[in-house]
Formats: C-alpha cells, structure tokens, sequence
C-alpha cells in the first residue's frame, strides 16, 4: 500500500498544532482565573507541603512573581515533559498523574466499549433501515430522534430509577461493591460487570439515534448512485450489495463525524459518571471543579484533550485505511 | 476599432506539491472586432486559461495582452472599462446563473455597475435585452434560472453579455452542454449578434464543424501551442499540421462513402 | 420543460426545421410576486411535513416562554408548606417540589431561561460560523488554511470540560455570558460546513461571472454567495441552538451554573439534591421530557431543511411505499415485466 506521505504530515502537523493550542490554554487557564486561591492554600498548608510539591505548585501556577510570562511557560512545558502534573489540593497533595492515572482506566473502559459498541449497532442498523426504506423499518426513525435529543443524565437517572431502585436489577452507583478493592478475581470482574451495565446501557442508547440517523441518510444517498445500480444488475446478492458497496461508502462519512463528536461523548460521559457516581475522570473533574482542586482541574482537562485528540488520530487512519482517495488527494 | 493582442503569453500553474503545469506556451493572436476568431481544441490545451487571462481572472506568467496597443489595465478606472469592453459568455448554462436571483437580476446588474443606461431606463432596457436574444421577456424576467431550459438559460448568459455594450465576446463552448438540436440556434443567435453589432467574438470550442460554420479564423491549439493558425476554410480544407488533421478525421462526415478496411483513417484524434 | 425555440429563417445544414410551438408553461407570466409570496419562497425549506411539526412544537414553547406569567398558576418559587412532596393533583397538575413549589408553574419559567440562552447562544455561534466559514472558504491559501486549523482545534477541544472550568470561575454571570460560553464551544461545527460549501460554490460559474462584471467583494459575499448558502445556515443555527440547549441543562443539572438562572436543568438539580429520585416521578420526568421535545422540535426542523437540500431524502420513503403497492421491491435486482391490460391486448385477445 502506497504509504501517502502527504496525508500524513498534515494530519500530524494539524494535530501537533492543536496539542499545542490546547496546552497553551491550559497554561493560561489558571492565570485568568478569579482570586487566588493557591496562594491561599500553600499559605494554610505552608509547613506541610514538601519542596518538590512546592516547586511544581509554583511553575503551574505562575506563583514566582519574578519570572516573566515566557519564563514560565517554558518551565510549563519542561514541568510537563518530565510528568509532573502538580499536585491535588483536595488529596492530600498526592500527584495529580497518579490520581489521573487510577481513574482513567475506569472512563477508557466503559466509555470507550460503550461508545464501540453503539457506534457499531446505530451504523449497521442505519445501514439496514435505509435499505429497507419504505417499510415498516422506519418506525425507527422518530423513536432513535427522539433518544437521540433526550439529556444523557435525565436518561440515566430514570435508568437508575426505574431498573435500580425499583426493580432492582442493577446496582445504581460506584465501579464496584463498597468495600472490595481492585483485584483480578473473577468476583471482582462480575461486580465490575454488574457496576458497569446501567451507565454503559444508558450511553448506547442515548448515543444509538444518532448514528441511526446519519448512517440512514448516507445510505440514502449513496443507493440512488448509478453504481449501485450497476452492482445489482451484475447480479450480486443482495447481501453483498448493501453490505459491501452501500454501507462501506456510506460510513466514510460517520467516520469522520465519529471522529468529531468524540469531543462530545466527553461531555455526556462527564455527565454520567456523576449520575453513577462512577470513578473516572470525568467525576474527577467535577469534584475537582466544586472543590475549586486547580490542579486536578487543569490536569484532568489536558488529559481529556489529549484523548480526544488520540481518538481523532485513530479515527482518521481508519479513515485513510477505508477511503483510497484521501491518499490521493487533499485532507 | 478596438483590438486585443495576445503576444507570447504563457501560463504556468503550481501543482500540489512542488511540480508546475505549462498550460500555455508561447501563445500569440489578434482578436479585431467585427470578426470571429474560434479557438480549436481538446479538454486540457489551453483553452479556458485563455478565457479566464482575457477575462482577468488568470494573469499570464510571461508576455503581455494589449488592447489597442497598450497593456490591458489592472486596476481602478481602466479596469472598470476594460470590463465593459470584453464580456464572457460561459459554458455551463446552469451554473453561469445564480440558482437564487431573477433573470431580471442578473441583466440587471451589469447595467446598474456600468451605468449604461439611466436609471430609470433600466427595465425597458433589460426587455429590450432579452427580445434581442429572441426569448419572450414577459415571460422570461421573473422567472428564476432553473425554470428555464438550457438553451433559455444560455440566451440569457448572452444578453447578460451584451448588457454592458462590449466590443469583445468571449464564447467559452457556448452550447457544448446544450442539445444537440437547440445548438444551430443559438449560434445563429451569436452570428447575427455579432454582424448586427459589429462584435469580435473569440469563440472557443472543440467542435471543428461548428467552428468552420461560424467563424472567420480557425486557430488550433494543441498541448498549450497554437499549431495552426488561418482563415477558416484553408485550415479546414488544406491543414498543414498533424493534429489539425487528426481533428478533421475525426469528425464524422455524412456525405463520405463508407471506408473499407483499407481506407479507413488511422488513429483519431489523442 | 418545453422551449419556445423559435426558428423562423432557415437554418442551413443539418438543423431540423422547427416551428414554433407555444408551450404553456413558459408563455403565461407567472403571478404577481407579493411580498409574502416572496417571503413565503425565501422559507421554501421550512415547508414540508417534518419542518412544520418541529416548528409547530417550537412556537408552543415559545408562546410558553413569553405567556409563563398568564399560563402560571403559581410563582416558580412560592412555597407552600401545607402540600410538600405531593403527586399531580387538580391544584397542582404537576405536582409540588419539597417544599410546596408548584412544578408546573417551575417548568413554565423554566422554558424562558431555556430558550432564551438557546437562540443566543444559536444566533452568536452562527454569526460566528458564518463569518469564519464563508471568508474560509472564499480565501485562498494560508488565509484559507490558518482559518480552517483554527476552526479545527476548536472542533476537537472537548467543549464540556472547557465550559464547566471556565463557567465555575464565575459567581453569577449573566445570560449573555452563558450564551457567549456556549456559543465559543459550538460554533466550529457550522464553520466546517460553511467552508466546504463556500469553496465549492466559489468555483461555480456564477461567481466566476460576477468577478469578471466587475462586482465587489462584499456584494459577491453577501449578495450572491449567501443566499445559496442559507440552508447550510439555518441547518447549523438549529444544531447550534439544540446543542446549547443540551449544554445549558447539563450544566444547570451538575450545578456548575448557579441556580439563579431557572430552567429545566435547574429543576432537575433540585430534583436530585433533595432526593427526588426514584419515587416523585413527576419533579423530574417532566423536566427531562421538555427538554427532548424541544429537542425533537429542533431535529425535526433540521430534517426538513436536510430534505430540502437533499431531494433523496425526500420521497426516498415515499417512492419504495409506491413501488411496493405495485408488487416491486425497491430493491430487485432485475428489471421487473409487469403486463397491463390495455384495448389492444384485449382486442388481441379477443380475436385469438
């Protein structure tokens, strides 16, 4: 395969460029934040803060009125180069990466299966429904808008309602049973699994209308072309056109709004930790939020970005891998 | 008399990536009014790019156009009058009209931006446009584009054309995207225009019959370079260069017996 | 469509001889364009089924918005200490809150805080994508390509993590601050569309001719590339305002926007702080329900203009419906014989 060497040094380029954009905002965040309550906290905390968390507090934050602004964004990025992220104000001042790192695995787990599967089910549906246009297959079609506009939390918490409290199927809340800690047993995995059904159910559903629809309406457009028809006058099963010819071009363009909407799957799955009370990075950053944790705060969001842009680099080598003429052409 | 020069004008265009294409090389012509010069040739020699340098949306690499003589202004006033002197008519009948304004609109506006007539004048001057180009104006004038047919659509484009008074028409392959039998008439319609207004009409094609039907000169551009160049029947009856009659073998000829094996002419055109 | 071609003098070899042939359609003058007609034209997109519902729906909220203080029967906070935590009743046709605040007239108010930050939040970020699209699009080189990398970083910078850090900087900011943050996060989708769009459009022929009669910029901008454009951006305007909508409950329900702004999302934070959850179904079903009608309004309206831009979504349906009535499937893979009665078949018939 023709390694497209164009294509790729854009993308990387672009995506350089927008790490950088979103560290850079990180930088400034803080600093344009009102009062200052970080100065206020090591002032509380002064005798207990150790020199290396001190250091680092100080170059997050720009506490050394002597150095200059460039001064201390490159001490920014060196800071983070060598991992340091800070520390979190409302731990203990544990390091902002470990706490990160404990939580993230959780988020990655059930969002990203989640979200997989959704993706995979809403396609082929959309894909089945606008080949069976006209039939009573499109009674999907109001029923996915409709779930597709409804708040991610709403719908979690009647979840919660409904097969939690009252019925009793699903425990409502936290990654596993109180007091279990995270151990590789087959127990473990089973209450993980039985944690994890609700939030990761609600995800699917109220992610599946969206990519009904959009696959629906390519697949529209795609079989009204000529090689459609042309594929089915060869005498091709049915199967093989809808699935090979149909469906593969339609879902070049889920793809790439796939790739775009990561950033908002962020924001539902934000949301629906703290509903579930799940302990990923989103919860991390709500109560780092209400706890006013700076650090936490500024380490969580770089870390989501970052995600976000390591799902969109992944998105758009499917992309290329699918579709010959990005390597051709323009990205 | 107005007179535009192309002298040895060639255009290079960047590619993707760090390569250029030539599309014209070394091209030199006259274009007087009250004559038609058509310019021959297949997609890719160089064509359009002469339309868009005439027009101004392209400027040439090297070699100058002149119009009377003098360099073809680029700013300001000359502009504004250079504009009004030479007009392009395009090739695509829909996409030459705006699909959101009226034909009203759009002979209306070059006589709003040349003021050429008062204001007042404006709507009968539009009718009288559009009676020119043989189309029923009542009918025509508030309609929008797509509800016209391609060879409405086209007449339109030519009185469009003719709103700003110009000495020189472009014909970009005017009727290429029209029916096969609407064409004869709108270049009828072109031919008499131009004798009853004493036009030069620069008319592109890659059509040979139609360019011996139509015009005084026949000019062959091939690959970017003008390989023949001369008053229409000689170059049609007696080409001198290779391709010239590569192109003339090509057009079907209803009046020829059927050739045999032998007979038959060798390759087409490339 | 038929012409009028009309060629009187001979025409010389080869052409047809014609006559003319007066065509109805093109002949009668088409009726005199009053103002409505022509505004109800300029609203083409919005007239099919699907559009009409989902504005329907719209004005009924909007009309809940601006009549809450008639439709009310209550204040959105007055309390009532004698009917605390009690189901829908006659008095309350909603029901009451824990501490006697009638619900209904809560969601009434409600809607105002909704929609008005939604259509700003809609209008600013439309503005902004119109503006960064179209001069994106009609640009070229490193104007063109530092706008769209701009665009893009904004695309993939996760909006909901910025504004919950941004809005909690602030004790009680003002609607206008909201709709600002909402909008600064969701314009770039619309910006995206924009651009491909005006990029394609610049190399229509049209334009090409508006540039050579000499037109200037901001007339070819405003004047003959918008128009062609509105449908992309009232499509974004309605995407623009729903994700704001979503975004300004969602925030309201994690209780980063301070609850001095009612609205939907307001109530629902209510609803879980003061345990509402599961058994008073009716604080926080109603509440979650508005907000996906009125998002359903909204997508609704967005399909018809999809189907207006795309005629294929159009009769898609409608055409395989039709087919299937004759005994075809939409999808055969061969041509189907059908054979019809007609006179001749049966007179064939007849004389066998």
């Amino acid at each position: 395969m023709k390694i497209p060497v164009r294509f790729i040094a854009s993308r990387s380029a672009f995506y350089l460029i927008t790490a950088w954009a979103a560290i850079t905002i990180n930088f400034f965040l803080p600093r344009m934040m009102a009062g200052d309550p970080v100065t206020a906290y090591m002032q509380r905390n002064a005798g207990q803060i150790s020199p290396e968390a001190e250091r680092s507090l100080r170059i997050l934050f720009g506490l050394d009125q002597n150095s200059s602004v460039w001064e201390q964004y490159t001490g920014y990025w060196q800071l983070l180069f060598s991992g340091d992220l800070g520390r979190s104000f409302s731990n203990g001042l544990a390091p902002v990466g470990d706490i990160i790192s404990s939580a993230l695995p959780w988020t990655l787990g059930l969002v990203g299966i989640a979200t997989i599967v959704s993706f995979v089910l809403g396609t082929a549906t959309g894909a089945l429904i606008g080949w069976r246009r006209g039939s009573k297959a499109d009674v999907i079609v109001p029923i996915s808008t409709f779930f597709s506009t409804v708040p991610y939390f709403w719908l979690g918490l009647i979840a919660i309602a409904v097969f939690s409290s009252t019925l009793g199927w699903f425990p409502a809340s936290h990654a596993y049973d109180k007091g279990s800690s995270p151990v590789f047993t087959a127990d473990f995995i089973g209450q993980v699994i039985a944690h994890g059904a609700l939030p990761a159910i609600t995800i699917v559903i109220a992610s599946l209308g969206g990519w009904i629809l959009g696959m629906r309406n390519m697949m529209l457009t795609v079989l009204d072309e000529d090689y459609i028809t042309v594929a089915q006058a060869k005498g091709l099963p049915n199967r093989r056109v809808l699935w090979h010819y149909a469906a593969r071009n339609a879902m070049l363009p889920q793809l790439s709004s796939f790739a775009l909407s990561i950033g908002f799957i962020v924001g539902g799955t934000i949301v629906m930790e703290m509903v579930f009370s799940y302990p990923g990075i989103g919860k991390l950053l709500l109560d780092a939020t209400n706890a006013k944790d700076y650090p936490l705060m500024q380490g969580v969001f770089l870390i989501i970005t970052m995600a976000v842009l390591c799902a969109n680099v992944l998105a758009d080598v499917a992309y290329a891998i699918l579709d010959p003429r990005t390597r051709q052409t323009e990205a | 008399m107005t007179t535009l020069e192309f002298v040895n004008v060639s255009k290079r265009y960047r590619v993707r990536g760090a390569s250029t294409m030539l599309a014209l090389d070394d091209v030199s012509f006259t274009l007087h009014d009250r004559e038609t010069i058509a310019l021959v040739g297949q997609s890719g020699s160089g064509k359009s790019t002469i339309a868009k340098i005439l027009t101004q949306l392209e400027t040439p690499t090297s070699g100058e156009v002149l119009l009377n003589g003098k360099p073809i202004p680029r700013h300001g006033r000359g502009l504004r009058s250079y504009r009004q002197t030479l007009r392009m008519i395009f090739q695509d009948p829909f996409g030459s009209l705006n699909p959101c304004h009226t034909i009203r609109y759009h002979i209306e506006r070059p006589l709003r931006l040349d003021n050429v007539v008062p204001q007042n004048e404006t709507e009968t001057e539009v009718r009288r446009l559009l009676e020119r180009v043989r189309l029923d104006a009542d009918a025509v004038i508030d309609r929008r584009p797509h509800e016209l047919s391609g060879g409405q659509r086209q007449r339109v484009a030519i009185a469009r054309a003719l709103a700003s008074r110009p000495s020189l028409l472009v014909a970009d392959e005017p009727v290429s995207m029209l029916d096969v039998s609407i064409r004869l008439g709108v270049l009828n319609l072109l031919a008499d225009l131009q004798r009853e207004e004493g036009l030069g009409v620069l008319y592109i094609t890659h059509d040979l019959a139609t360019a011996r039907h139509f015009s005084d000169q026949i000019m062959v551009l091939h690959q970017g370079r003008v390989v023949e160049h001369g008053p229409a029947d000689d170059v049609i009856l007696h080409p001198q260069h290779e391709y010239t009659r590569e192109l003339r073998s090509a057009s079907p000829d209803p009046e020829k017996h059927f050739a045999t094996a032998s007979t038959r002419p060798q390759g087409g055109v490339a | 469509m038929t012409t009028a071609e009309n060629l009187t003098e001979p025409a010389g070899v080869g052409s047809p001889e014609t006559v003319t042939v007066p065509s109805p359609a093109a002949t009668t003058p088409p009726k005199e364009k009053t103002f409505w007609s022509k505004l109800a034209s300029s609203f083409a997109m919005f007239r099919n089924p699907k559009s009409l519902t989902g504005l329907v729906i719209l004005c009924v909220f909007v009309a809940v918005a601006l009549l809450g203080d008639v439709l009310a029967p209550y204040g959105a906070l007055e309390k009532d200490f004698t009917a605390l935590r009690q189901a829908p009743s006659w008095t309350h046709l909603l029901g009451t809150t824990h501490m006697g605040e009638d619900i209904l007239s809560q969601i009434i108010y409600g809607t105002r805080g909704v929609l008005i930050v939604g259509f700003l939040a809609g209008i600013i970020g439309t503005a902004i994508a119109v503006v960064m699209g179209v001069v994106a699009g009609y640009t070229r080189g490193w104007r063109s390509e530092s706008l769209s990398a701009v665009t893009n970083v904004f695309l993939v910078i996760p909006g909901l993590p910025l504004i919950i850090i941004v809005a909690s900087q602030f004790e009680n900011p003002p609607l206008i601050l909201i709709a600002a943050v909402l909008a600064a996060t969701g314009w770039a989708w619309g910006a995206r569309v924009l651009r491909a769009q005006t990029m394609s459009l610049r190399n229509r022929d049209f334009i090409q001719a508006a540039r050579a009669n000499g037109e200037p910029l901001h007339r070819i901008i405003l004047v003959e590339m918008l128009p062609n454009l509105m449908a992309i951006i009232a499509s974004s305007f309605v995407g623009t305002v729903t994700a704001a909508v979503l975004g300004l409950t969602t925030l309201a329900f994690i209780g980063v926007i301070p609850i001095t702004n009612l609205n939907w999302g307001t109530i629902l934070f209510w609803a879980q702080q003061n345990g509402a959850f599961p058994d008073f179904w009716w604080w926080y079903v109603p509440a979650g329900l508005c907000i996906a009608i009125l998002g359903v309004a909204l997508s609704l309206i967005n399909f018809g203009i999809d189907e207006y831009v795309n005629p294929r979504l159009r009769s898609a349906g409608e055409r395989a419906r039709a087919m299937k009535k004759k005994g075809l499937d939409v999808n055969a893979t061969m041509t189907v014989v059908r054979t019809v009665e007609t006179p001749a078949r049966r007179q064939a018939g007849n004389t066998k």
